[in-house]
């Protein structure tokens, strides 16, 4: 069986950082984009169309909002994922630098 | 504890230390690190020292130290961690130590030199056995084209014979002969080419590359060899093909001449090679056991050659006394360690057995001492960043207490990020936490390790950053509404129409109900929404940086008062700190005052007719505006006032010290009574070196005092004087201004930071999130990697080393000009632990 081992200390040390920033920002900004934060609205992919034909008025912006805030929270799910391969990766070569020496 | 403030007070004082304890007298005060040595044998150079020879014989002992460590080095095996500290070796200890090393450098190069050998008789060996089983090739190559050959009667050649062309050349009678061997693979083609030329085709020459890399035995690097054989016939062809062979530096082999002798030599090849292997091997193993033994101590052994050599430099700076029987040496001390001085030469004294003790003295001095301020590891990266700008003089006040919170704080405003201040704060923390860590502190990287000594600076700005990013409200670029914002829209009553066509529209906050009350902390989130964001906040951050840039310089000035009062130069603080101080409070504090009221007095109802604060100052200065409206009653005759003030203050800073001084100097018989007792009392001169000696102990200089004749050099120079206060004068006036526009860069960086981060969230971030497709999400994962990664080398690292330098120089231009004088001599204490190792700087510890 091939080395499970693709990178070395130093790039997992980072994967494992970007995963916990990752994880952290995705599911804040995960929260606020649920809350629908009028600071976020040029971050929502509206149209003119979206706002003017709208049956219910901030019915589809909302559903839009709801829609990009489970997009992040996906994401967020991904990069504990990540973290975790990078985790195993830190171990293995951990456990590789003990029984080289 | 005025040692951060002011630095400690030091004194000279002399070392009697006895010739048979100066030795562990000085090994002692090493160990504490208390004193810096002078030297007080200046005029004799480095060979005709004292000591020379016991510090020849360091330095032999540390060379086959360094020898040991770059064998071990090269074996691969790792030196042992550990902490050992021992004393610098008796001088009769030594001799054992140098007995071992020398032993061991011996050994070590005895066993080095029998394994070289060993590895260039294997190298022949295999190169033999190379060359023979190619040259079989051949011979199998040449045998294939025998059936071919056509026979001949004169020529019938013998079933057994492999080489045809030996048997018809022995039939013509020439003497066939081969020379094979081996060369590198670069030189065949020109070897080939010189053959032809010199024996113009007499020689046959067949070669074949070897599969495997050989090493070259004087590079150590492998390389590719060639076999050849070179059938010649002829004895002098033979020659020139040897010498030729020579020349290219081919190793030449003996050739079998038939197959069973071919085999034989094969066989016994076989089993030499095997012997030697084995011999190898073990000789290895002795190497490496020599050198792990070594390695224990040899660790040990460094440390103590470098406190050995230290103590003898510093016994070469001591001189003997008249009775040449006890070495004299002449230290600066801090006068609060004296007792601890006092203590450590008993100790050494008592170590070394001697009868008599060593005992220290105090003696006056007129010399300035170096400056030391003791601190921690918290202060001492801010200590570090005002040392770099100059090392205070001697018992002056020292910024660096202050800076520990300026200097986040002035970086913070330029930074002024949450999210980007909790990043740096986490990393800051990281490196807090694992400060004991071993591996982090001793790594080579120099940029690593200037990160890490400046941990606790780090720490501190992304706190501040912290917080000046909740006051702008900025958190990677967008706001966090935590209060509810003091702006309502449905307030304003828009219509349908007017919301469908108009691009932009206007909150009014004189309407009722739009503007609620300003939020709780920080700018209102509503503002990152708002297309006139920019004005309103530059607007905003403009004032304040001038606000703080006043407040700074202000303390500045202030501060000066207290080296005035220090150095009991009181005339200072009437002649050189009030004038400094009304000229910066009366035109900019006025500023200040006149931007704190317009926010107070004028609101939003007044927004139309508010007066602009830049047209009001300036017209101050010009002594016009009538015309305008006043700020406030009475605005017109105050500043009248304020000018005349800040006018007058200049030429009394510019005449006023020099002034005084001359009228001191001149009119010295109205001088108070303790000058007259000196006069009247200076029959011994040591009374009046004591005296002085006292005076500089309290801290008053004694270079403005009356000389009273004794010492021509205290002359008072009106001009000089004159000049002096002139420049200072202009510097300080001129500065003034163009100062305070220079903390407009507090301004300028965070609005810099801002749009910077605000570009990188709309088009790396805004991508991401604004795909909709059911892959959006799986892009949304790299593209936030990159957003993370522009992040830190961008925002975090760029503009943090960015804002990191002008803070450092808004401290070091604008603030200490103010005060600090900066010209003084760091202490350098004798300590051992702070001796560098030339084997660290080679990497080899």
């Amino acid at each position: 069986m091939p080395s499970l081992l693709f990178c070395g200390p130093k790039m997992a040390a980072c994967g494992i950082v970007i995963s916990i920033w990752g994880v952290i920002m995705l599911a804040m900004l995960g929260i606020f984009f649920s809350a629908k934060s009028a600071v976020l609205i040029e971050d929502v992919p509206f149209t003119e169309e979206d706002i003017r034909g709208d049956q219910n008025p901030p019915g589809n912006i909302y559903g839009l909002y709801n829609q990009v805030g489970i997009n992040c929270f996906i994401a967020a799910g991904i990069y504990v994922a990540v973290g975790a391969v990078s985790l195993c990766q830190v171990r293995l070569n951990k456990r590789q630098e003990y029984m080289v020496t | 504890m005025s040692s951060l403030l002011r630095g400690e007070e030091m004194c000279l004082a002399q070392l009697f230390l006895q010739s048979g304890s100066a030795y562990d007298c000085i090994s002692e005060l090493g160990e504490l690190g208390l004193v810096e040595f002078r030297d007080l044998n200046p005029s004799v150079t480095a060979f005709q020292r004292k000591h020379v020879n016991e510090i020849k014989k360091c330095e032999e002992m540390e060379r086959i130290l360094g020898y040991l460590l770059r064998e071990v080095k090269k074996a691969d095996i790792s030196l042992p961690e550990r902490d050992v500290n021992p004393v610098a070796p008796l001088p009769k200890h030594v001799m054992a130590i140098m007995e071992q090393l020398q032993r061991l450098e011996v050994e070590l190069g005895e066993v080095t030199r029998n394994k070289e050998k060993l590895q260039r008789n294997l190298l022949e060996l295999t190169e033999y056995t190379h060359m023979l089983r190619i040259t079989r090739k051949f011979v199998q190559r040449t045998a294939e084209r025998e059936p071919l050959q056509v026979q001949y009667e004169e020529f019938p050649f013998l079933e057994k014979e492999t080489m045809m062309d030996y048997s018809s050349m022995q039939r013509l009678g020439a003497k066939l002969g081969f020379i094979s061997g081996l060369i590198q693979r670069v030189k065949i083609e020109a070897f080939e080419r010189m053959l032809w030329r010199v024996c113009k085709g007499y020689t046959i020459l067949s070669y074949a590359e070897v599969e495997e890399y050989l090493e070259n035995p004087d590079t150590g690097e492998p390389t590719k060899c060639v076999v050849f054989l070179i059938s010649y016939w002829g004895d002098q062809i033979g020659q020139k093909v040897k010498k030729i062979c020579d020349c290219y530096h081919c190793h030449v082999y003996p050739y079998p001449s038939s197959n069973e002798e071919r085999n034989d030599v094969v066989e016994g090849l076989r089993t030499r090679i095997q012997d030697l292997h084995t011999v190898l091997n073990r000789t290895e193993d002795y190497l490496r056991q020599v050198l792990i033994k070594a390695s224990e101590s040899v660790y040990t052994w460094v440390i103590q050659v470098k406190k050995m050599k230290a103590i003898y430099y510093i016994l070469n700076l001591c001189s003997f006394d008249v009775t040449n029987k006890c070495l004299i040496a002449e230290v600066w001390c801090p006068v609060n360690d004296i007792p601890t001085l006092r203590r450590a030469l008993e100790e050494g004294s008592r170590k070394s057995g001697a009868t008599v003790p060593s005992f220290v003295n105090r003696i006056p001095t007129s010399d300035t001492p170096p400056t030391l301020i003791k601190t921690n590891k918290f202060t001492s990266g801010f200590q570090n960043i005002v040392d770099a700008y100059g090392v205070g003089s001697y018992r002056e006040v020292n910024p660096a207490p202050f800076t520990i919170i300026t200097f986040p704080f002035l970086f913070a405003v330029m930074f002024g990020d949450l999210g980007h201040g909790v990043i740096m704060a986490v990393f800051a923390a990281w490196m807090v936490l694992c400060e004991n860590n071993r591996k982090l502190k001793n790594t080579r990287n120099e940029i690593w390790n200037t990160f890490f000594e400046g941990r606790y600076i780090i720490l501190m700005m992304g706190l501040f950053s912290i917080y000046t990013g909740l006051i702008y409200n900025d958190c990677f670029s967008k706001s966090l509404n935590i209060f509810g914002s003091g702006w309502s829209v449905k307030a304003m009553g828009w219509t349908k129409e007017q919301w469908e066509n108009n691009r932009f529209l206007t909150l009014d906050p004189n309407v009722t109900g739009v503007f609620k009350g300003p939020y709780p902390l920080g700018i209102d989130p509503i503002w990152n929404l708002a297309s006139n964001r920019l004005t309103f906040l530059n607007s905003y951050k403009m004032k304040m940086s001038v606000i703080l840039g006043i407040i700074h310089m202000s303390f500045g000035v202030i501060l000066s008062t207290y080296n005035y009062l220090h150095f009991r130069k009181k005339y200072n603080l009437y002649l050189v700190f009030l004038p400094e101080l009304l000229f910066l409070l009366c035109l900019f504090g006025y500023l200040v005052f006149m931007i704190l009221y317009k926010w107070l007095a004028f609101s939003a109802k007044d927004s139309r007719h508010a007066p602009s604060i830049l047209i009001h100052f300036i017209n101050m200065f010009l002594m016009q505006g009538d015309g305008l409206q006043p700020l406030y009653p009475g605005q017109t005759g105050l500043q009248i006032f304020l000018v005349v003030i800040a006018v007058l203050s200049v030429p009394v800073l510019l005449l006023g010290k020099p002034v005084y001084l001359y009228w001191l100097h001149n009119g010295s018989h109205r001088l108070g009574l303790y000058r007259g007792y000196e006069r009247v009392r200076r029959n011994s001169e040591e009374e009046l070196y004591l005296m002085r000696a006292h005076d500089m102990e309290e801290g008053s200089s004694h270079s403005d005092l009356s000389s009273s004749g004794e010492n021509p050099t205290e002359e008072f120079d009106f001009a000089d004087e004159l000049l002096h206060q002139a420049i200072h004068t202009i510097e300080y006036c001129l500065g003034c201004v163009s100062n305070t526009a220079s903390y407009l860069r507090l301004w300028a960086l965070s609005l810099a930071h801002a749009q910077l981060s605000e570009v990188l969230w709309a088009m790396v971030m805004r991508v991401g999130l604004r795909m909709d497709s059911t892959l959006g999400v799986l892009f949304l994962v790299p593209v936030f990697g990159l957003f993370a990664v522009l992040t830190v080398s961008i925002l975090l690292v760029m503009e943090g080393l960015s804002a990191f330098l002008h803070a450092l120089r808004l401290h070091w231009v604008e603030f200490q000009n103010k005060f600090y004088g900066g010209t003084g001599v760091k202490f350098c204490p004798f300590a051992f632990s702070l001796l560098p190792s030339s084997f660290e700087h080679d990497g080899l510890l």
